[in-house]
């Protein structure tokens, strides 16, 4: 149809509405949009800019277990202990820890230690916190960590019978004891974990607002009062108070919040962000070309596995050992990491994490975690002459909000084939939904699971998941000898022995297989161009202090 | 004119009473348990699900915990996350930087959506009108993710014009991208009702009459044809504004906006009732409001329609 109008003045009125659009638009926006020139590339050099996730909870150390907020505690406490990258322990509060029984411990502290706002660290500020963080009533997320002390059982009582544990006592200002219920040769270990920092005076009157606010003793503090914009960012800065070894070598630390890896990514790669310590899963594919030598990759604390509950139909008895190892040389983990997770996961060795201080690649029992068909069809033909296999399809429960479904397919897929059974994966939408499941102990079939260790120790692999009855036993394992090595190795004060017999331990897993192991996570991330002295710590958490900025 | 608005707030009632039990009913239902959530693949003491389950209702039965909620809400008492926050302070933190982004989408949809629908309406037929039709059946082809992966990998991360994130308190130039790709959807519609509606008002009675008083064509064409044009087109943008706020979820994502959509998502993710229920609730009500003024501008835009 031809237009009845020149082009011209057709085109100036739209124009001339357009640009009054246009301007209100601008005009309404800059009120509340102008002002945000943080973030972008500062010149004094130091402003070290990284990725978060919005803490679960207030910032108390005894409420924190999970990792967007434990980073922001390490860094805002010192505890009596502190891990290097490799894991191992150093003093940071602590003069020393002794002990001659591995179950009673004289803790000193250095003199003079402050927290941000001045006021004293003492042996009662580690008490206090610890008894605070043990009080049923309280609710704490890793009140399960005083379990070891004396009189844990009284004030987890419903409702308490004590107020306090009565294996913790203050000497003087700089030294307390601890008693244990039993020998634990690796406490010492445990005591660089959140759970065991200290608290100052101030916080218990209104603990929330205090976890808002917290003041530590660690090498950074807030910024200022309110620096946590809740699902945004946290800003920290040198704690001058601290004289620690863990002292910030960069001027500032921003912890940005990101809702998806995939945006953090985005971030790294335009420049906005220094330190990025997980690659998401679109681009593990990419990463190494995109980042080159400042791309990371290294075997971190973390096991993941799938657990065959003991009560399963055809998984009991000698019967239940020949098709749990069936199973595991049924499929190919090395080619899983590489196919699946482009090696930024490590095929496992054992039951631990090589990043652990006491790790071997040798524990007899290991070759099941090989890929051998034959031996597959061979001992699942064993079991079969025991009790034939009922015919029911064998399925690997898994959440589909984590990174999990192309693994499961991989490995049940290669079951079938090796095996000639059905077996399939059975997803559940929510982490909560299968955690539900498997606490009421009426999920169905396998399901997978992981640890991520507390503290760099053998012991924290095997005791919490494993020992009969104890907290993350999803399986229901139960074996009096592996119990015996469990308790020997915790009073056995020589690290290298009790690591002995915690590898001995080992080999009785491998023979009865509660979990077939699969592989550690790597720590996998990145850095800026400007970013210089980027070291991965052995939770797989960067070591932030140190990083500088060019 | 007064009479109709109240009758309209009224109408809101049954609608969010209807719209909350409906949801919170849905949250309640989500199978699993928020406590265990909480704490991960770490044990949890008998005594600490105990208070926690204390603390947050979640052992009374479901009428219960939602009249609870009613009367918090009625008394401006949000009630807490699980993290211990004020749900009142996460609301009001999130929601102006949503309706910021829902603005800014809004106005880039609407500017060049009813420009280009202008033009295109007025050569209906020429190639420039060809081409937008065909572009814009494209850009609803593309899935808003895809759009928006995209968009911030090559202006925000290759060729570094705008920031690749937004991050928190944006800035106006920020939001530019991520509400271009949130308006990107409807920007298309926007056109084509433009396009429609224009090219059929050039034929209307009114339009012939206008031009032959001699009328001045730029006045025939504002008054006259736009004008008239224009109120489906606001009839969509109205409603639009709601869908605006609540389809951000995936653009904030990408762009990591700390809006509406973020937190919402984190606490669907923790089965946060409470939170949950609130901001949908709120975003009930926005468009139910933006309904109400769509319906008021009729009056304006189309001097036929009276409310007595």
């Amino acid at each position: 149809m031809q237009s009845p109008f020149s082009r011209r003045n057709g085109l100036k009125g739209v124009l001339g509405i357009a640009a009054l659009t246009t301007l209100a638009a601008c005009g309404g926006g800059d009120d509340g949009g102008s002002g945000s020139g943080e973030g972008g590339s500062g010149d004094s050099g130091g402003d070290v800019v990284v990725n978060g996730t919005e803490p679960q909870n207030p910032l108390v150390p005894t409420n924190t277990n999970e990792v967007g907020g434990g980073r922001l505690l390490d860094s805002l406490w010192a505890g009596l202990v502190y891990y290097k990258a490799d894991g191992s322990p150093e003093m940071d509060v602590a003069e020393s820890i002794e002990s001659t029984d591995a179950q009673n411990y004289t803790i000193k502290i250095k003199s003079d230690q402050t927290f941000s706002d001045g006021t004293p660290v003492t042996a009662k500020s580690f008490v206090d916190a610890w008894n605070y963080g043990a009080l049923g009533t309280n609710a704490q997320l890793s009140s399960y960590f005083f379990e070891p002390i004396e009189g844990y059982e009284a004030v987890q009582a419903e409702p308490p019978t004590a107020q306090t544990m009565s294996g913790l006592a203050v000497v003087d200002d700089t030294t307390f004891t601890v008693k244990l219920v039993q020998p634990e040769s690796d406490f010492r270990l445990r005591l660089g974990y959140s759970a065991f920092y200290p608290l100052p005076e101030s916080a218990y009157s209104d603990i929330a607002a205090y976890g808002e606010n917290p003041i530590g003793n660690g090498p950074y503090k807030l910024r200022e009062q309110g620096a946590w914009q809740h699902n945004v960012r946290i800003d920290f800065v040198p704690n001058e108070t601290y004289g620690g070894p863990r002292e910030a070598q960069n001027d500032s630390l921003a912890f940005i919040f990101y809702e998806t890896y995939d945006a953090a990514y985005s971030a790294l790669q335009g420049g906005d962000l220094d330190v990025l310590d997980n690659i998401p899963s679109s681009a593990l594919l990419t990463y190494r070309d995109d980042l080159g030598d400042r791309a990371v990759n290294q075997p971190a604390a973390i096991f993941q596995s799938f657990c065959i509950p003991e009560g399963l139909a055809g998984f009991g008895g000698e019967e239940g050992k020949l098709r749990r190892q069936a199973l595991s040389y049924a499929f190919d983990r090395a080619a899983v990491c590489k196919a699946i997770f482009n090696d930024t996961r490590t095929p496992a060795k054992d039951f631990t994490s090589p990043v652990i201080a006491g790790y071997s690649e040798t524990i007899p029992g290991n070759e099941v975690l090989s890929y051998d068909e034959a031996q597959a069809k061979q001992l699942w033909d064993q079991a079969n002459a025991i009790a034939p296999w009922n015919g029911s399809t064998f399925t690997i429960a898994y959440n589909t909000d984590g990174d999990h479904q192309a693994w499961v397919d991989a490995v049940t897929a290669s079951i079938r084939q090796v095996l000639g059974i059905q077996a399939e994966g059975r997803p559940y939408p929510t982490f909560s939904q299968i955690r539900t499941e498997i606490t009421n102990r009426t999920i169905e079939g396998a399901f997978r699971t992981g640890w991520q260790a507390d503290y760099p120790a053998l012991y924290n692999f095997l005791a919490p998941l494993y020992a009969t009855g104890a907290g993350s036993n999803d399986g229901d394992y139960s074996n009096p000898q592996f119990d015996a090595l469990l308790q020997q190795a915790a009073g056995t004060t020589d690290e290298d022995q009790s690591n002995a017999i915690l590898q001995q331990a080992q080999t009785i897993l491998f023979s009865d297989l509660p979990v077939l192991p699969l592989w550690y996570a790597n720590a996998s991330g990145g850095f800026g161009e400007q970013a210089n002295d980027v070291e991965f710590g052995w939770n797989s958490v960067p070591l932030y202090y140190q990083i500088t900025k060019s | 004119m007064g009479w109709y608005i109240g009758r309209r707030l009224l109408q809101m009632v049954p609608v969010f009473f209807g719209a909350t039990l409906l949801i919170y009913a849905l949250v309640f239902l989500l199978p699993g348990d928020p406590i265990l959530a909480l704490f991960g693949d770490k044990p949890v003491s008998e005594t600490a699900r105990a208070t926690l389950t204390a603390q947050y209702n979640l052992d009374k039965p479901f009428i219960v915990q939602y009249l609870l909620f009613l009367k918090g809400i009625f008394t401006l008492d949000f009630g807490q996350s699980f993290s211990g926050q004020p749900v009142i302070d996460q609301i009001t933190r999130a929601f102006p930087v949503t309706i910021k982004l829902a603005v800014v989408a809004l106005v880039i949809e609407a500017v060049f959506g009813i420009v280009f629908g202008f033009i295109a309406g007025l050569r209906r037929g020429g190639i420039f009108d060809s081409t937008v039709l065909f572009l814009s059946l494209i850009v609803i082809g593309i899935p808003v993710f895809v759009l928006g992966f995209l968009g911030q990998y090559f202006i925000g991360v290759k060729w570094g014009i705008v920031r690749s994130t937004v991050g928190g308190d944006p800035a106006l130039v920020d939001l530019l991208l991520p509400g271009a790709v949130l308006g990107a959807l409807s920007f298309a519609y926007v056109l084509r009702l433009t396009r429609n509606s224009v090219a059929e008002g050039l034929s209307a009675d009114h339009v012939r009459t206008a031009t032959a008083k001699g009328l001045s064509r730029p006045r025939v064409m504002t008054v006259h044809v736009l004008r008239n044009s224009l109120i489906p087109v606001v009839t969509f943008l109205g409603t639009d504004l709601g869908a605006l706020m609540g389809g951000a979820v995936v653009t904030e994502g990408i762009f990591n906006v700390p809006g509406v959509g973020n937190l919402l998502y984190q606490s669907v993710i923790r089965q946060e009732g409470p939170t949950v229920v609130s901001v949908v609730t709120i975003l009930v009500l926005v468009y139910l409001v933006a309904n109400l003024v769509v319906d008021l501008l009729y009056a304006v835009l189309d001097p036929r329609i009276r409310y007595v």
